[in-house]
């Protein structure tokens, strides 16, 4: 591997972790389960476009065990992990398809991370109830995914005019 | 911009796209809404088992799950208002009265949801 290109994921690995963290001081978003900004996904929309798939998915992975081991919980990984991975497939995905562009792949991300977690939260607890929040975690999931895709757009494009 | 694919097609599709999505979340939203009717009791399960019920009509504080979880009823509605886990998550979720509402604790393996008589086999499906 390139050093440059080594050198880049562990920036963007730190990076997403910080992002991870500043999240996890606006507790205002937790009012209902699996809610998130999904800041982090700034760093790993730029890493998919910059970097690839396999660069993304590292730097995803590493990203949620070490936030869940350093700011959450063994419990949390479990959620965030699988939100994580459903997430990043779906990017990959319609990134591939050639179709979309930063925006549309970033707000799919978004929704599926959110829809990823509660259904791992559905099995876990072993019940439907949470479902009830699908519709709240669609829409909160198109919102954030808007603003984190316009700013991931605006990070490619000036990164890759260098 | 350079290096990003934004010709015009790729932003018409982008919008439809998340539009599309919206859409589905705004019609759930409504479906939901419009199934929901004012709840009758609230059910506590503890790891897929159901521990306890209590009616929403009679106000109390009840300790759950051998203390993790304190629910308190008060005028209909249901909240969580302590928890003995650190990020208080079910406290923050604030106060639930309509059927097919819930408050989750995933620390404690924790739901409580709120069933209205006429309608809850409708809900939980």
């Amino acid at each position: 591997m390139e050093t440059r290109r080594i050198a880049q994921i562990g920036v963007l690995v730190s990076l997403a972790m910080v992002l991870s963290y500043l999240e996890s001081l606006f507790p205002v978003f937790l009012a209902v389960p699996g809610i998130r900004i999904g800041l982090a996904n700034i760093a790993i929309v730029f890493a998919l476009y910059h970097l690839g798939f396999r660069a993304a998915l590292g730097i995803s992975v590493v990203r949620v065990v070490l936030s869940a081991l350093l700011f959450g919980s063994v419990i949390s990984m479990s959620y965030s992990l699988c939100g994580a991975l459903i997430s990043l497939a779906m990017m990959a995905i319609l990134k591939r398809s050639g179709l979309f562009g930063t925006v549309a792949v970033s707000v799919v991300g978004g929704v599926s991370h959110n829809l990823g977690q509660i259904a791992v939260a559905c099995l876990i607890l072993q019940t439907k109830a949470i479902a009830y929040y699908i519709p709240v975690l669609i829409l909160s999931g198109v919102v954030s995914g808007v603003v984190i895709g316009i700013v991931s757009a605006v990070v490619i494009a000036r990164l890759e005019g260098e | 911009m350079k290096g990003v694919k934004s010709d015009r097609n790729t932003a018409i599709r982008d919008i439809v796209l998340i539009l599309a999505i919206a859409l589905v979340g705004l019609c759930l939203l409504f479906f939901n809404g419009r199934k929901t009717t004012p709840g009758s009791s609230v059910v506590v399960e503890v790891d897929g088992k159901t521990v306890a019920s209590y009616p929403l009509d009679t106000d109390g504080v009840f300790v759950l799950n051998g203390g993790t979880n304190t629910l308190e009823i008060k005028d209909g509605k249901a909240r969580i208002s302590d928890a003995d886990c650190p990020n208080m998550q079910c406290v923050r979720q604030g106060w639930i009265s309509r059927g097919g509402q819930s408050i989750v604790c995933l620390p404690n393996k924790l739901i409580v949801t709120v069933t209205s008589s006429d309608r809850s086999v409708d809900y939980i499906l």
